[in-house]
């Protein structure tokens, strides 16, 4: 038995045997929890852009905090928020329309890091933040990295009522005397904090891909927002695991291995979710009256 | 399930509306200027007026969203922010501002009206439970609380959150279009309902364009265009003469062009 199925275990468990590899998978299966859950939040309040912008912008706030000793999440924090002030500012005092600013704002911001990170010359390294350095993760980058996630996803899981009321509808949640900047600012912050838990992971030009992706793919696979939360967990872990180990098969890019599996993940679920796939679709506009009507 | 329980619940205190020459512009634009009101508990009013007359703007400071330049706003007495955090006002929106798409049922979105009674972690008691369930049953929707609401119909939909301010038990209502887009049943129904809590003391607020309904229930009426043209009882401000001066009238000076 063992003899049978060695040669279909050992490309499994063989890497598994070196510690960088078992800490890549503990680290990135934690970041795409807290990841995953926070990206049913941003799919459904529509804020992919925003936390586009949010993730890019932290990268000032990250070199800072770098060169200061200070934590990442300090330096993100401030400039993840900031960041979305400046732009709430500028929309309000200018004529010049939502979208322009925040992909005006967030690239300049992002440049301004670039700037600090070639000017500091620290031993950060370009590449490790824009991309993740998931094999190469040290001591230090592990402990803050899971005291980050396991911060957010607590608050995320205490409050997604108050959360998911403030997605659907803030009118009402303003009407029964919540406090509506309060979780706006709080959703915020808890996207600057995952996207410098991504930035381990993916790194932060791909970090999007994680608060996105996986809610979009269980969006189309569920109508119950509970289930909706642990389809897109099932998705971001599965797709890290997957990516890692295509990552260490294939001798690539680490973060580019998880997104793409993410983004495939997507791309079959769209064809084929049962109902809000494009099959069952179609299907359903052929046959009408078998489907639920609105 | 237990039985409904037969007396409605009670009604979080008797909220009056009193607004006070109150005045609202976007970006310095004035809007609305100088909007008098005082409107008693248990009273049903009708807010009539043209697109663009200000009737949306009315219900934004009604519920906290614009800030008034001047004027104010108390309800029982209270300023608005305590009002809602006494959870004394209930907001029944128009179907244009909801996401139908979103992965929610009709038990949650009722039970969303229970919130502010609950504590910060809005675990739901029996109570609250129980208030959803007779509010549910009230509007016809207790069968279909499983569904996802996108899959109610145009009136299922209105009496989803129709049944979320019931849940919430709010003296003051305020509903925007409430009857656009439903059915006859639905539109009596949703009539019927508002009648019974008037009786009850509820102070309600309704925006509508369906004039013809609005003598068949409603005691007051308000006519506005930026500001209020007339405002009292139903038989004496409801008439030709009037509704012609609301809808034909050109927008006042202040206007934006």
């Amino acid at each position: 038995m063992e003899t049978l199925l060695n040669p279909l275990l050992q490309p499994l468990i063989q890497p598994l045997e070196m510690l960088f590899m078992q800490r890549a998978l503990a680290i990135g299966v934690v970041v795409a929890v807290v990841c995953a859950v926070l990206s049913c939040f941003m799919t459904l309040k529509g804020w992919a852009l925003m936390g586009d912008a949010v993730s890019h912008a932290v990268l000032p706030g990250v070199v800072i905090a770098y060169a200061l000793g200070l934590p990442f999440a300090l330096g993100a924090f401030v400039f993840g928020v900031g960041s979305v002030g400046v732009i709430g500012g500028i929309k309000q005092h200018t004529r010049v329309k939502e979208d322009t600013v925040i992909g005006l704002v967030f690239t300049g911001f992002f440049a301004l890091g670039l700037v600090l990170i070639s000017k500091i010359r620290s031993s950060v390294d370009l590449t490790h933040i824009l991309f993740g350095n998931l094999l190469g993760i040290t001591d230090a980058d592990l402990v803050q990295t899971v005291v980050i996630s396991v911060g957010c996803l607590l608050v995320l899981l205490l409050w997604r009522r108050d959360l998911l009321l403030f997605c659907f509808d803030p009118s009402h949640a303003r009407t029964i005397g919540l406090n509506t900047g309060v979780l706006h600012y709080l959703l915020l912050t808890l996207v600057s904090l995952a996207a410098v838990a991504g930035l381990q992971t993916v790194g932060i030009i791909l970090v999007v891909a994680m608060l996105v992706t996986p809610g979009a793919t269980a969006y189309l696979l569920t109508d119950r927002f509970d289930r909706m939360t642990w389809l897109a967990v099932l998705s971001a872990v599965s797709a890290t695991v997957l990516g890692i180990y295509a990552s260490y098969w294939l001798d690539a890019s680490t973060a580019g291995c998880i997104v793409v599996v993410q983004t495939l993940q997507f791309l079959l679920v769209m064809v084929w979710a049962p109902r809000h796939g494009l099959l069952a679709q179609r299907a359903a506009r052929r046959s009408p009256g078998s489907g639920v009507q609105g | 399930m237990a039985s409904p329980d037969p007396s409605p619940p009670a009604l979080q205190g008797l909220a009056g509306i009193a607004v006070d020459h109150l005045t609202v512009g976007y970006n310095g634009r004035p809007a609305v200027v100088d909007v008098t009101l005082e409107l008693q508990a248990g009273s049903i009013c009708g807010l009539v007026g043209m697109n663009g007359a200000g009737k949306t703007t009315l219900f934004k400071v009604l519920m906290g969203f614009l800030k008034p330049s001047s004027g104010s706003i108390r309800i029982a007495g209270w300023s608005l922010r305590q009002a809602q955090r006494r959870q004394l006002v209930a907001y029944v929106p128009q179907s244009e501002q909801v996401d139908w798409q979103f992965p929610i049922r009709v038990w949650d979105v009722v039970m969303m009206g229970r919130y502010g009674a609950m504590g910060p972690l809005r675990w739901p008691s029996d109570d609250d439970r129980r208030r959803v369930q007779n509010a549910l049953e009230r509007v016809d929707l207790w069968p279909l609380r499983e569904r996802q609401i996108g899959a109610l119909s145009g009136g299922q939909r209105k009496r989803a959150f129709l049944a979320r301010a019931l849940a919430q038990g709010a003296g003051v209502l305020l509903l925007d279009e409430p009857f656009s887009g439903v059915d006859i049943n639905t539109e009596r129904l949703i009539i019927d309902l508002l009648i019974a809590l008037r009786d009850q003391g509820a102070t309600v607020l309704i925006a509508t364009h369906d004039l013809e309904s609005i003598p068949s229930f409603c005691d007051r009426v308000v006519l506005i265009n930026r500001t209020v043209l007339a405002y009292g009882d139903t038989s004496e401000v409801f008439t030709q003469a009037n509704l012609l001066r609301t809808f034909s009238a050109a927008p006042s000076p202040s206007a934006p062009s």
